[in-house]
């Protein structure tokens, strides 16, 4: 199987997601992992398209299901394969009044220390005039949970407050 | 002993209820042998359940390390085991031998009180918290029909620091 990487964005409205799978699995596509999130009110969507053929031709499949709901697409031959997860081991929740560079201090310092972020997720809700930022990620980082620990304990006095614990997996 | 065959979901026989044990006797013992050497045999397994190697009995077995902030009972095998208490919720990450390459979140009570036959046909009565008593709450699940994909909620549902809003003892 060959992947492709279909990341479609614009305008939400219920229905995209109906109408881009069914689309594609008309034209004999499978669907792998995938990530759909509304963001600032937007449609987002990154989709692993399985398709033997040139990636141009997902394109052609899908065009006639964007253009009209004025959505915006991409499409990216990748590398990647299913049945390649990892487990993540630790989790950082990050809050605090939202104020330019959170993300950039906490994740700069979080890749210093040794943490390989597998999912990250953030919001932000407050008012307008008192907006605040928080930030979910999942990661792994071995034996280092405390060296993680350490490397955020400077950030505890700026007003964000950040939590990091482990997460263990039972396989049962 | 032998290792056994685990059945991996969407197999499904994983959805069927197994049977009580009538009498805990050799044939029972032997069984266990092999349940556990299977259990032993994969990767990180805690626990493993009858019906997920083919046989479907209520037997299952844990052996969950004791962790800094979580004690354990060390390796027990439950026979026709019955949880009598569940308390608190909590929600952890949760894997299966029987659901290879996928782990996902799922609530479970942070106390329960169970009893079961031991390896003898004596009845044993637990007081289990934490990771064993998720551990002990997977492996029953089996029992009855049930993977942890039954009761798997969504990664963004932030429920993790539920257990501190509890009110404290007494």
């Amino acid at each position: 199987m060959q992947w492709t990487m279909v990341t479609v964005i614009g305008n939400d409205r219920p229905g995209i997601v109906a109408r881009v799978s069914a689309a594609l699995f008309e034209h004999g596509c499978h669907l792998g992992e995938a990530s759909m999130m509304r963001l600032g009110g937007n449609f987002t969507i990154m989709l692993m398209v399985g398709h033997d053929g040139d990636a141009s031709e997902v394109e052609a499949i899908l065009v006639p299901v964007t253009g009209p709901l004025g959505l915006r697409l991409h499409v990216d031959r990748i590398e990647g394969h299913l049945h390649d997860h990892l487990v993540p081991d630790v989790r950082v929740t990050v809050f605090g009044a939202d104020r330019a560079g959170i993300v950039a201090q906490v994740t700069g310092l979080l890749a210093e220390a040794g943490l390989n972020i597998l999912d990250l997720e953030s919001d932000v809700g407050g008012s307008e005039q008192a907006p605040i930022y928080v930030m979910h990620i999942e990661g792994t980082v071995g034996e280092g949970l405390e060296r993680l620990r350490t490397a955020l304990a400077g950030l505890a006095d700026t007003g964000i407050d950040i939590r990091v614990e482990p997460i263990e997996t039972l396989i049962g | 002993m032998a290792l056994l065959e685990i059945l991996a979901y969407p197999d499904p026989r994983l959805k069927q209820v197994s049977e009580p044990i009538a009498a805990v006797d050799n044939a029972l013992r032997a069984l266990i042998a092999d349940i556990e050497e299977t259990m032993r045999a994969g990767p990180g397994g805690v626990g493993i359940a009858a019906p997920q190697v083919g046989h479907f009995v209520r037997v299952v077995i844990v052996d969950v390390p004791p962790r800094k902030k979580s004690s354990s009972h060390g390796r027990q095998v439950l026979v026709n085991p019955e949880i009598t208490e569940w308390d608190g919720m909590v929600i952890g990450r949760e894997g299966c031998m029987s659901v290879p390459d996928y782990t996902g979140n799922v609530i479970r009570a942070e106390r329960i009180t169970l009893h079961a036959l031991d390896e003898q046909g004596l009845v044993r009565e637990f007081e289990m918290h934490g990771f064993e008593a998720r551990a002990v709450q997977h492996e029953i699940d089996h029992l009855d029909g049930f993977l942890f994909l039954d009761r798997l909620v969504s990664r963004r549902n932030d429920l993790f620091r539920r257990k501190i809003y509890q009110a404290p003892p007494g």
